[in-house]
């Protein structure tokens, strides 16, 4: 199995192998961090550009942190303060960044498809940090390397996804990237947050909490997105907790063994309790960590696709 | 690919390791400080091997740890296919250590250039040394094996391929030349 995409865009265009490579291949960079010098030099000489519309802090530091121990130069463009605010697309951005002789953008944008849309345009590498409701496929490996680590497998595993269905990035590229892998995948919300459709994407539906977390392997518990126009469809924030907040009680009906992970920031006592936040059935901290493996994976491995692909043009 | 000399079998492989373990008890005075470390795939392979040797001759075992140097490669991009990145996996403080870097075959010296820079990065050895199975000539860096199981002089369109039982199915070493 060879990896020869130059950019990752998301996770449902992933063939199972492209995922398992790159799942192994987080599994050897992990070691690099337990090192006293936790660098190596494979991107060095590489230039990687943070380019965020959105506000992020740990998926952006996870990128830098990642870029940083492979070597990399790593440059940051907070679009709040910079030319975008001018008016500049985001296509003359991107090729603004490509006449730096910048070798990797990672972006994340608020509208779906941007970071396709970017890649088509520009010849370096284009890692996608999360566009619109579309996809995250780095938060969905980080999530999968974890349940795997903890596992040892993912096929026939049970997964639930509870929250805010309709609107996270990261629920839909679990979904793509757990089904390819063989577990199966419920997922939890009031009907006003469950999508049309997600049912075709390989997933069951129910709005009974109990039901999500009976037979689970573990349960991934999405942020409820407050500062996103869901507001006033959105019951109490109280009353959501009450209906379907993971608290110790029900977890303690789930199986004795069942991971609780969360793509952070949490916010305790609205989707999840303090106690199953910090409790040992929680890997919240560890995503984090299995999350720079991750992504110094993928940079490695688009960083090396595209290289390749520069020197079959050279020779053609 | 055609096979056209088989230079070393098991029995001879096997010599060439005891002998070599002699030798790096000899120069090393003993186990003290001692570790062997190899260089993925085969070298790992090899560096078990000598450690066995060495526990037969002076009964101890010493540390052994296995490096996998992909990331420190600089011809990543001269490869055809994607490099697969494989674990480092040395539990061992090396500071203050004697390591003996173990390798299948030394030919340009970029391998262990890359093990060197890779090395240096876990600590600071008391000293590194290397040995091989065979050193087939070549060099393109001023780097030398201080163990060598066997010179083989060879052109370069041959290439000298060392099989183990354990990546192989059978011990032997031979020398292809490429079609």
């Amino acid at each position: 199995m060879t990896w020869t995409r130059k950019d990752l865009l998301g996770i449902e265009e992933l063939s199972r192998e492209e995922i398992e490579l790159i799942l192994s291949t987080a599994e050897s960079f992990k070691e690099v961090s337990t090192r006293e010098i936790k660098k190596v030099p494979a991107l060095r000489g590489k230039t990687v550009v943070n380019l965020f519309y959105e506000p992020s802090t740990r998926t952006r530091v996870s990128f830098e942190v990642a870029a940083k121990r492979l070597s990399a130069d790593v440059i940051h463009i907070a679009t709040e303060t910079s030319s975008v605010r001018k008016g500049e697309t985001l296509i003359d951005t991107g090729r603004n960044i490509e006449a730096l002789k910048a070798d990797i953008i990672v972006v994340r944008h608020n509208c779906s498809g941007a970071a396709a849309m970017l890649a088509r345009h520009v010849n370096l590498s284009v890692v996608n940090a999360g566009d619109g409701w579309h996809e995250h496929p780095t938060q969905a490996l980080l999530d999968i390397f974890t349940l795997k680590e903890k596992f040892g497998r993912i096929t026939g595993l049970q997964v639930s996804i509870v929250g805010d269905i309709a609107h996270s990035r990261v629920a839909r590229s679990n979904i793509w990237g757990l089904t390819k892998l063989g577990a199966k995948v419920m997922v939890c919300a009031p009907e006003i947050l469950i999508p049309p459709g997600i049912e075709e994407m390989g997933a069951s539906v129910t709005h009974d909490i109990d039901e999500a977390l009976r037979h689970a392997d573990c349960v991934n518990v999405l942020r409820m997105q407050f500062e996103r126009d869901t507001e006033a469809a959105f019951p109490q924030q109280l009353e959501y907790f009450k209906q379907f907040g993971i608290t110790q009680d029900r977890i303690r009906k789930a199986k004795k063994n069942i991971l609780v992970m969360h793509p952070g920031p949490i916010n305790r006592g609205i989707e999840i309790s303090s106690e199953v936040a910090d409790g040992h059935n929680s890997v919240i901290l560890e995503q984090v960590t299995n999350g720079i493996a991750v992504r110094m994976s993928v940079l490695f491995l688009v960083a090396q696709a595209n290289d390749q692909l520069e020197k079959h043009e050279d020779t053609h | 690919m055609q096979e056209k000399a088989r230079v070393l079998d098991k029995d001879a492989l096997n010599r060439s390791l005891m002998r070599i373990a002699h030798e790096i008890l000899e120069k090393n005075k003993g186990t003290k400080d001692l570790c062997l470390i190899g260089i993925r795939n085969r070298g790992a392979h090899l560096a078990q091997r000598l450690r066995d040797c060495i526990e037969k001759i002076d009964q101890v075992k010493v540390p052994v740890g296995i490096l996998d140097i992909t990331l420190y490669r600089d011809d990543l991009t001269l490869i055809a296919a994607g490099p697969v990145v494989h674990k480092t996996e040395i539990d061992f403080d090396i500071s203050d250590k004697n390591v003996v870097l173990v390798d299948d075959v030394l030919y340009t010296g970029r391998t262990v250039r890359a093990a060197l820079d890779a090395l240096i990065d876990f600590g600071r050895p008391k000293s590194i040394q290397l040995a091989v199975v065979v050193d087939r000539g070549h060099r393109e860096l001023p780097i030398r094996a201080d163990y060598a199981g066997k010179n083989i002089p060879t052109a370069q369109n041959e290439s000298v391929e060392v099989r183990l039982e354990e990546t192989d199915g059978k011990d032997e070493v031979v020398i292809v030349e490429k079609g």
